[in-house]
């Protein structure tokens, strides 16, 4: 492959220290936890919860793994992002304006009339979205798609897609499942968010996923567990995902509201934005971290 | 009189457009859902393995996938029966493929009554409005195996998402090898100065029959292909109304939401005048063979004429 870049600040682990790499994707997931707490503070709605439960996958994928280009969202050798829980589109959004996608400020406008930035991700109003997601269990669909069409043009691109664990009460999820490992997907990396809650509850109160890890081996995945919120677990996982001869899972165990004291593991949180005076709260308090 | 040019399905015309379509294209890809027999994919699947996908017994995947597809620059054919792709994978339609303008075509077979025995489950008599409501979608149902053919060589070039509605029965042939589709144009069938008859499908066969009868009578009934049911050819419909002054609809379909309801729609706003609407009527379909039921929901060739000679009186 001729170009091979990675966001505005990529890493190259080879030529870069373990330490480094963890200070540069720590700071940054500092970075994107600030942004998504105060656009969905300024636009007064939104899902913080499930947001910062997954920004340290996405600052891995974006600032470690992924081959894109910022300057040509259409790069035809750019590897693929899916966000199938696409309520947590301000952690994506806080991702691709640290690339520079596109102006931060579009960011305070979200869930605007006529915004940029949608209440879920909208492939024709936001550059880098490859796929409009929003209704639960249809990205990893999207995502077999793509990984069908890249096999077919013989590219060597890969997907990414981010499930939620409420999400996968979806029976689309387990359709694509099947589909992907009949096929051998091997190009196709899915992320589990793996926070434990969901709007009326904590997951295995609501509907058991059970042992989820033992689902997707008998569906016939290549698993691996790791912390959510470690960024160099996250990066070897990703690693080692490109070795694999199968469609892979990664189950990110993480924390929902991640970095909000009081957000953390608070299912109110799950879709509602805070008030003005929690937001300046936590701001300071992502500010101090 | 309608000439007798035999029968066929309007499906065998869809495995045609899909092997010409094939052979010029390698961006066309074709995705079923284990109806690929039934559907006439599988013509397409023999010939270009490496671009044909069985989702299996999946229609929510198949859909989802397709958009995902799509997004690789394809040209991507979905295909089940129309029940399946309009009712159970609607959430995909609308929100995976026509919310991202995607170019996908979701060519259907089994719509409508004439599916016969199976009875209501697999009887789709809403899809038309299903998928009219979904905005970037365009919807055509072909009369024969011909403009099958041709429409869905059609839609393969027009930008975005598309719905093809084909049915499951041997219908009359009406056109032949050289016919010419103009996507959002109705085709006069049969000039006529009395009433309009506007129909779609296999139905197209019907208000041909009606018309001669009504010629009979004395009435004259101008029969229009209502092929692209959206976009709705504004100007032709418009035009055949103003003067004949009575419009008749016909479909296999419920007359909520379909044909009828889009020129409803659009004389009710434009031109208010008598108007008649041949389809079912909040029901759910029933076994039966295809021939019972079109009588038996009020769809044969002499509810046609009856509703006509309403509007003639």
């Amino acid at each position: 492959m001729g170009v091979h870049l990675r966001g505005s600040e990529g890493i190259d682990l080879k030529e870069t220290g373990e330490q480094e790499i963890r200070g540069k994707l720590e700071n940054v997931s500092k970075d994107l936890r600030w942004d998504i707490v105060r656009m969905i503070g300024l636009a007064g709605s939104g899902h913080p919860g499930g947001s910062l439960s997954c920004v340290e996958i996405l600052a891995c994928l974006y600032f470690y793994k992924m081959n894109h280009n910022p300057q040509d969202p259409e790069w035809p050798y750019r590897d693929r992002f899916v966000l199938s829980k696409g309520h947590a589109a301000p952690a994506l959004y806080a991702v691709l304006a640290k690339c520079g996608y596109f102006d931060r400020d579009e960011l305070w406008r979200l869930r605007r009339l006529g915004a940029m930035l949608q209440g879920h991700p909208d492939r024709l109003r936001t550059p880098g979205v490859e796929v409009s997601t929003g209704s639960l269990g249809q990205g990893l669909s999207a995502a077999c798609g793509i990984a069908l069409g890249l096999r077919m043009d013989q590219s060597p691109s890969r997907v990414y897609a981010v499930i939620g664990d409420g999400e996968s009460q979806e029976g689309g999820i387990w359709e694509a499942a099947m589909l992907a490992a009949h096929h051998n997907l091997d190009q196709l990396v899915a992320i589990l968010d793996n926070n434990g809650l969901q709007i009326d509850g904590r997951c295995c109160d609501v509907v058991d996923l059970g042992d989820v890890a033992a689902k997707w081996r008998a569906f016939g995945w290549e698993v691996q567990e790791v912390d959510g919120h470690d960024v160099l677990e996250i990066c070897r996982a990703l690693d080692r995902a490109d070795e694999a001869s199968r469609p892979s899972m990664i189950i990110a165990h993480t924390v929902k509201g991640k970095g909000v004291s009081f957000m953390e593991n608070n299912v109110d949180f799950h879709g509602k934005a805070p008030t003005p005076e929690e937001m300046e709260r936590a701001l300071k308090e992502i500010e101090r971290s | 009189m309608i000439a007798d040019k035999g029968m066929k399905n309007t499906r065998d015309g869809y495995g045609d457009a899909l092997l010409e379509l094939g052979e010029k294209d390698p961006r066309v890809v074709v995705l079923d859902a284990d109806l690929a027999k039934s559907t006439q994919t599988e013509r397409f699947k023999r010939r270009f393995p490496e671009r044909f996908v069985d989702c299996g017994v999946a229609e929510q995947n198949l859909m989802a996938t397709a958009a995902g597809l799509a997004t690789t620059d394809k040209i991507v054919f979905a295909s089940t029966f129309a029940i399946f792709a309009t009712g159970r994978a609607y959430d995909q339609v609308r929100n995976n493929i026509a919310y991202s303008n995607l170019n996908v075509k979701i060519c259907v077979t089994h719509g409508g009554i004439t599916v016969g025995e199976d009875g209501s489950s697999h009887q789709a008599l809403e899809d038309i409005a299903l998928m009219r409501a979904i905005p970037r979608m365009k919807v055509v149902v072909p009369a024969d195996c011909y403009e099958a053919r041709e429409a869905v060589k059609s839609v393969a070039y027009i930008d975005g998402p598309a719905y093809v509605r084909m049915g499951r029965l041997k219908v009359p042939i009406l056109f032949d090898d050289g016919y010419r589709f103009e996507f959002g144009k109705a085709l006069l069938m049969r000039p006529g100065r009395d009433v309009t008859i506007l129909a779609c499908g296999f139905m197209v066969h019907k208000a041909l029959e009606a018309a001669d009868g009504l010629a009979h009578e004395g009435i004259e009934a101008e029969v229009l292909n209502l092929h692209t049911i959206k976009p709705l050819d504004r100007e032709g419909i418009l035009e055949s109304a103003s003067r004949t002054g009575g419009v008749v609809t016909c479909e296999e379909h419920t007359i909520q939401g379909g044909l009828g309801g889009a020129v409803a729609e659009l004389l009710g706003e434009e031109l208010p005048l008598p108007m008649r609407l041949v389809g079912t009527r909040d029901r759910f379909g029933t076994s039966g063979t295809a021939e019972e039921l079109v009588e038996h929901f009020g769809l044969g060739s002499r509810h046609i004429a009856e509703a006509a000679r309403s509007l003639c009186g």
